[in-house]
């Protein structure tokens, strides 16, 4: 199962990387613990006598909360603690409002923590918090996303420090002046992560030294980043702090950054000192507490000559966001530079709603954002008369129109056609022309692209135990991404060892320091750290160390990324069937072809493409937190109103990728493989069920209601 | 709670595979930190949190686990998915919504896959509980554990026991003739019932993955299920 490819383009020579490990499909390190249950979740890991917390919240979208009875909760056998704003110790810092728990009556969205009630057992607690008695001063409020919102306004940037808005060449003369123009509003809707695994937390403060120290088995994308904002608010020394996550069920940017429970149980825990405080949100308070992908009201319009050469693009997007902390997703960002358009421009506008605060999703910002633009170009394509493929590859630009950079390696061309020509592409027939029994059977197509990342500061150890075998650590995180696996891979190589020679350990902030698992940038930056300490150890002590010989060392300094723009693509075509009498939508088939890198383990890199498209499928067809505005909460707060795909819902989806490595952005040649696969996938099946069906679905989901007609 | 602040990463068992290095290797960090931590889980008896408290609610009950009797104290309203987690140490099941909603707690029961999380511990008096960890009585990995880690069926692994239990659910009840909703209506009623792919889709499709590794865990199930193939039952 090698995979180790010709680079297409080449950077500096083929590093230390390639080995027997890398590009091989490895089985999975951890999988035999995961399949037998045995991988301690953080709610799972032992802790003495824990005490158990059960969330308060608030039942209003604003106000202030007005009275708290607590006796009778304080008064049931087994309640240790009741905590509100009203005995809630202090915090250090309150710059950031998603932190700030328990530190004024005020409510700024339905759902916030109010309190919490700790006790010997899940159940007591439970039953405690029942009987906690809280009024409220309710204000008027405001959940509702419009277009027309008067207090829209533009943020300081938008996320992973974007600017805001770009103008780029005088667009409106552009479309003015162009032989066709579609000119659409799509909207995509508010979402939630809903990894399997619930946020949860044990935390346990202790006393006993001199200074204090607060222990949290958290489950997290970042152990170093729970810490320090921990510490940070608090007031702890951040090595009073430690944070452990060996094991993650599933974070999808949900996980990425602490959230509110974390604040709280520390708050908890701070409070019974020495004694382990375990808190799990249930899944109805995820909805409310572990952030959520924010509705976007996209428009887009785009001028083409007749060819279908691209003359101006112009993509505007409206999201919420909380009244107690900013988030800006980056919806319009990749309009910026996926086409080739003379005149660009883009913009975000926020409104401040009392709602929960939004959050990372799984490709925040590109998920949204390419649904809009390649919906709008399987648009155009129609308007045009010309083949959807087709015109993505007439409008395929040879360096990054937004900085001029040349690319690192741009393959969407060739992802493209290897797709087209995988799925059968020249078997799709005009829109509404096939037909199978009860079905109308359609063929979409949409692009792919996400950035390749990479964040400074993450810093590996490698320590040689004797007897052959190598320690290497860092602090990094596998939430179902593989990293176990394909670290040691890169370990293994980068050593000249056979992988059972190499002991990774990740997931623990008493480890080296590293950065978040997110942005699909986890390879990229801890590998590349992983790779240089190696490098060091090596040259610092030989092929044949004492043992006890340690390095530890942050990746190589890499200039020539700056130099490049660095991007990945995909190509994502769809086979649906729609049923002709209830509009029930049907997926048969999926094919994805990616171009990201170097794909370090194809087993595991696989499932990741496999779940992003899943993913994808998810948003066109299924996924939409619907709001009651007149109370400001989630109605379909669980599992069973709010749809993921099931079993049966995925049928066959073929995955592959271009043999590549970039070495331009880092030595070990990746780009990153965790988001990409859902970015498209649902202007794919919008296109697909157009083709089927004659009909536009511009409004995320594409549930049957929209299709009968 | 093993382990504080600021202290070595071998204090809570990273470190364990490494520390172990010198003195007989273990090839594995997660299978050691298995090994430790369920010996620990024993000793400890784990979460004691019911032991404060609610006389008056309290009912004791015997159950087997995973091949061994045991003897367990719950407060009345405990979910037999809780009483083996919180309880019992047993955290092979997983807790994805408490509401049936999931699959990710499915244990088997008297051997038919049961979500454990609608269950009450109190009604379990006297029955035989399987989870993912007692699937393989001699600590190997089931056939169907074997599957899933070679199809990558897996990504995070928190759907993933309860998969597996369903899976192995899902074997049984077609070679015992349970008919699907895709089931053709012309296979004789008790006879067993070959498991197709939309067999197999259909039948598990109580449990998530929010992972999205559907296309492996058919996979898996497909190449177990042809490694065995249905008898028809008695
Ligand atoms: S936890 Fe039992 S079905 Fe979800
Ligand atoms: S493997 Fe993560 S939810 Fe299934």
């Amino acid at each position: 199962m090698t995979l180790t490819g010709t680079p297409p383009a080449v950077g500096t020579a083929v590093g230390p990387a390639v080995g027997p490990a890398v590009g091989r499909g490895v089985r999975r390190l951890d999988g035999r613990v995961k399949v037998r249950g045995m991988a301690r979740y953080a709610f799972e890991q032992l802790a003495e006598s824990p005490a158990y917390l059960h969330l308060l919240q608030s039942t209003v979208a604003r106000g202030r909360v007005s009275d708290v009875d607590a006796s009778e909760a304080e008064a049931l056998e087994g309640v240790l603690l009741v905590l509100t704003h009203l005995n809630s110790p202090k915090l250090a810092d309150t710059s950031d409002g998603e932190y700030t728990v328990l530190q004024s009556p005020g409510v700024a969205f339905r759902g916030q923590i109010v309190g919490c009630v700790v006790a010997t057992s899940p159940e007591v607690a439970r039953h405690g918090a029942e009987l906690v008695r809280i009024r409220y001063d309710e204000h008027p409020h405001d959940t509702r996303l419009r277009e027309d919102d008067p207090d829209l306004y533009a943020p300081d940037e938008v996320n992973a420090s974007f600017p805001t808005d770009t103008d780029e060449g005088p667009v409106e003369e552009a479309l003015r002046s162009s032989a066709v123009v579609v000119d659409q509003r799509y909207s995509t809707p508010m979402e939630h992560n809903n990894p399997m695994e619930p946020h949860s937390c044990i935390a346990t403060w202790d006393e006993s030294q001199e200074r204090p120290t607060l222990t949290v088995y958290d489950s997290t994308q970042g152990a170093h980043g729970v810490a320090s904002t921990l510490a940070k608010v608090l007031g702890l020394a951040q090595q009073d702090v430690r944070v452990i996550s060996p094991y993650v069920g599933g974070g999808f940017g949900s996980k990425g950054l602490p959230h509110a429970h974390n604040v709280l149980v520390a708050l908890a825990a701070r409070t019974l000192p020495g004694r382990p405080v375990k808190l799990a949100l249930t899944r109805q308070q995820m909805f409310f507490l572990a952030g959520y992908r924010t509705p976007t009201l996209q428009r887009v319009r785009i001028g083409a000559d007749a060819d279908g050469r691209i003359t101006g693009l112009v993509h505007e997007a409206v999201e919420q966001t909380s009244r107690i902390k900013e988030f800006a997703e980056q919806t319009t960002v990749v309009s910026r530079n996926m086409y080739a358009a003379r005149a660009r421009r883009t913009s975000h506008r926020l409104a401040a709603l009392d709602v929960p605060v939004p959050s990372w999703m799984r490709a925040p910002g590109e998920a949204p954002g390419m649904y809009g633009l390649e919906h709008a170009m399987d648009e155009l394509a129609e308007a045009c008369g010309l083949d959807p493929v087709e015109l993505r590859i007439r409008n395929d630009p040879p360096a990054d129109p937004e900085t001029g950079k040349p690319w690192s390696g741009r393959h969407l061309v060739e992802c493209l056609r290897v797709g087209a020509e995988r799925f059968g592409w020249s078997r799709r027939g005009p829109t509404g022309s096939r037909r199978d029994g009860d079905w109308l059977v359609g063929f979409g197509v949409a692009s792919s692209t996400y950035p390749g990342n990479v964040m400074p500061g993450s810093v590996a150890r490698v320590r040689y135990g004797g007897r052959g075998h190598y320690a290497v650590h860092i602090g990094a995180a596998d939430i179902g991404t593989g990293s176990w696996t394909a670290l040691n891979q890169v370990a293994a190589d980068a050593l000249g060892l056979a992988m059972n020679r190499v002991h990774l350990e990740i997931g623990d902030t008493a480890l080296p320091m590293a950065t978040v698992e997110g942005g699909s940038s986890g390879m990229a930056s801890h590998g590349s750290a992983i790779l240089e300490a190696c490098r060091r150890f090596r040259e610092e002590h030989g092929e044949s160390p004492e043992p006890g010989a340690t390095t530890e060392s942050a990746a190589a300094e890499h200039p020539e990324a700056k130099e490049y723009a660095t991007h990945s693509y995909g190509a994502q075509f769809v086979e649906v069937r729609v049923d002709a009498d209830t509009g029930e939508v049907r997926v048969p088939r999926m094919v994805g072809v990616f171009s990201c890198g170097r794909i370090v383990n194809p087993r595991t890199a696989r499932s990741q493409f496999r779940g992003g498209m899943v993913w994808g499928l998810s948003m066109a067809l299924f996924e939409h937190s619907i709001v009651d505005h007149r109370f400001g909460h989630v109605m379909n707060h669980d599992l069973a109103d709010y749809h993921v795909p099931t079993n049966a819902d995925v049928v066959d989806i073929d995955v592959s990728w271009l043999d590549e490595t970039d070495l331009h952005l880092n030595p070990l040649g990746v780009r990153g493989i965790g988001e990409i696969g859902i970015t498209g996938t649902a202007a794919a099946v919008a296109s697909a069920v157009h083709n089927a069906t004659g009909i536009r679905v511009r409004d995320l989901p594409i549930t049957p209601d929209t299709l009968v007609r | 709670m093993p382990g504080s602040a600021g202290r070595d990463a071998s204090a809570y068992g990273v470190g364990v595979a490494f520390a172990r290095c010198d003195d007989g290797y273990t090839p594995d960090v997660h299978e050691a930190a298995e090994t430790r931590e369920t010996r620990e889980a024993g000793e400890a008896g784990v979460a004691s949190g019911a032991t404060e408290a609610m006389e008056a609610t309290e009912a004791k009950l015997t159950l087997t686990v995973d091949g061994s009797a045991r003897t367990v104290t719950v407060d009345t309203r405990t979910s037999l998915l809780d009483a083996l987690r919180e309880r019992l140490g047993v955290t092979s099941p997983k807790k994805g919504c408490d509401h049936g909603q999931c699959g990710a707690c499915t244990v088997l029961l008297d051997g038919r896959r049961t979500l454990s999380c609608l269950s009450l511990a109190v009604a379990q008096q006297g029955r035989d509980v399987v989870t993912a960890s007692g699937l393989d009585d001699s600590g190997d990995l089931h056939p169907m554990q074997e599957a899933f880690v070679e199809h990558d069926a897996l990504q995070c692994g928190y759907c993933t026991p309860g998969q597996i239990c369903s899976a192995v659910g899902v074997l049984e009840e077609a070679a015992a003739g349970h008919p699907s909703l895709v089931t053709d209506p012309d296979v004789p009623a008790g006879s067993a019932v070959p498991l197709t792919d939309d067999e197999i889709r259909e039948r598990m499709s109580g449990n998530l993955c929010r992972c999205g590794a559907y296309v492996d865990i058919v996979a898996a199930i497909r190449d177990v299920a042809a490694q065995r193939p249905p008898v028809p039952s008695r």
